[in-house]
């Protein structure tokens, strides 16, 4: 089947994680090759999400793990601060 | 994956059998999504360490009732969720949370800037500091209902079962906000990604 451009969009996101069927698949590769548009939007997307989980890019306050282990110390120590059984 | 699992049953287990301490060494591996999934929610530095904390200690204090029927990660990132959910309950309105909630209902154009000449962005593009920020404010910016399930399943690398579990949806609806999540934020960054001319032919899908 010949896809659109349309078409392509709607499934790009379910292409990128590997989740088209194999037919579907096919289309949309077959349609990337001779589509430049499709094709960096594709680029464009990917490229996206790499960013997103470059740790660099969401980073986390300075100091927060330490803030935290130290929170989590008092509570072990906490004599009231019992494993609840349930 | 699996040793890892396993791993963490053994700590559990010990915890449980008073080995307290221990428990500073489960948590260790989740700190960073306990907070991002907190961040995702509440876009608040502050409220999502304060979250990122109560949730750690929530699920100190819950131990016990894991089952090890779900992963670990999941049932943390379930507790960071509802902390996440009840901090911004206090700080925002019904009638706001209503107005989002009917944006999933409307068919709205979530399709991508369809632009040619971007296609080749250079590395160099993606290692700038405004491209990251960029798309900080964009992800933080998107629409409650679609940055959370772009925060669980791309940022935090959740798959679509985990982040339905987590999230409390179906996995039909992860699937169709992620997508319009995806369209959104390259929508908006697309004027970030032309913005430097390829200057050499190394591109970053490509090269790796």
């Amino acid at each position: 089947m010949k896809l659109d451009c349309q078409h392509v969009w709607e499934h790009i996101s379910e292409y990128i994680d590997g989740s088209v069927d194999a037919k579907l698949r096919e289309d949309i590769e077959r349609h990337l090759e001779h589509c430049e548009i499709c094709s960096a939007i594709l680029d464009s997307t990917r490229n996206i999400l790499i960013l997103t989980a470059d740790d660099r890019t969401f980073e986390l306050p300075v100091g927060y793990s330490e803030r935290l282990h130290e929170r989590l110390a008092k509570e072990l120590e906490n004599p009231d601060g019992d494993l609840k059984k349930k | 994956m699996r040793t890892t699992e396993t791993n963490e049953a053994g700590l559990i287990a010990r915890i449980l059998a008073g080995e307290k301490e221990l428990f500073h060494e489960l948590i260790r591996p989740y700190e960073r999504m306990v907070y991002l999934t907190l961040f995702s929610i509440v876009k608040n530095e502050t409220e999502a360490e304060d979250g990122a904390q109560e949730t750690v200690i929530s699920a100190y204090r819950h131990l016990a009732s894991f089952r090890g029927d779900a992963k670990f990660s999941t049932w943390l990132v379930t507790i960071a969720i509802n902390e996440g959910r009840k901090r911004l309950r206090k700080a925002k309105t019904a009638a706001e949370e209503s107005i989002e909630e009917k944006m999933e209902a409307h068919e709205g154009d979530y399709s991508p800037a369809p632009l040619t000449d971007w296609r080749e962005i250079p590395l160099e593009a993606l290692e700038r500091k405004e491209l990251r920020e960029a798309l900080r404010v964009a992800v933080t910016e998107l629409p409650d209902i679609y940055r959370q399930v772009f925060a669980l399943r791309d940022l935090q690398e959740l798959n679509v079962e985990e982040t339905a579990q987590a999230l409390g949806i179906n996995p039909g609806a992860v699937k169709v906000r992620l997508h319009r999540a995806r369209m959104m934020l390259q929508k908006r960054l697309v004027p970030y990604l032309k913005t430097t001319a390829p200057a050499r032919r190394l591109f970053f899908g490509r090269a790796l």
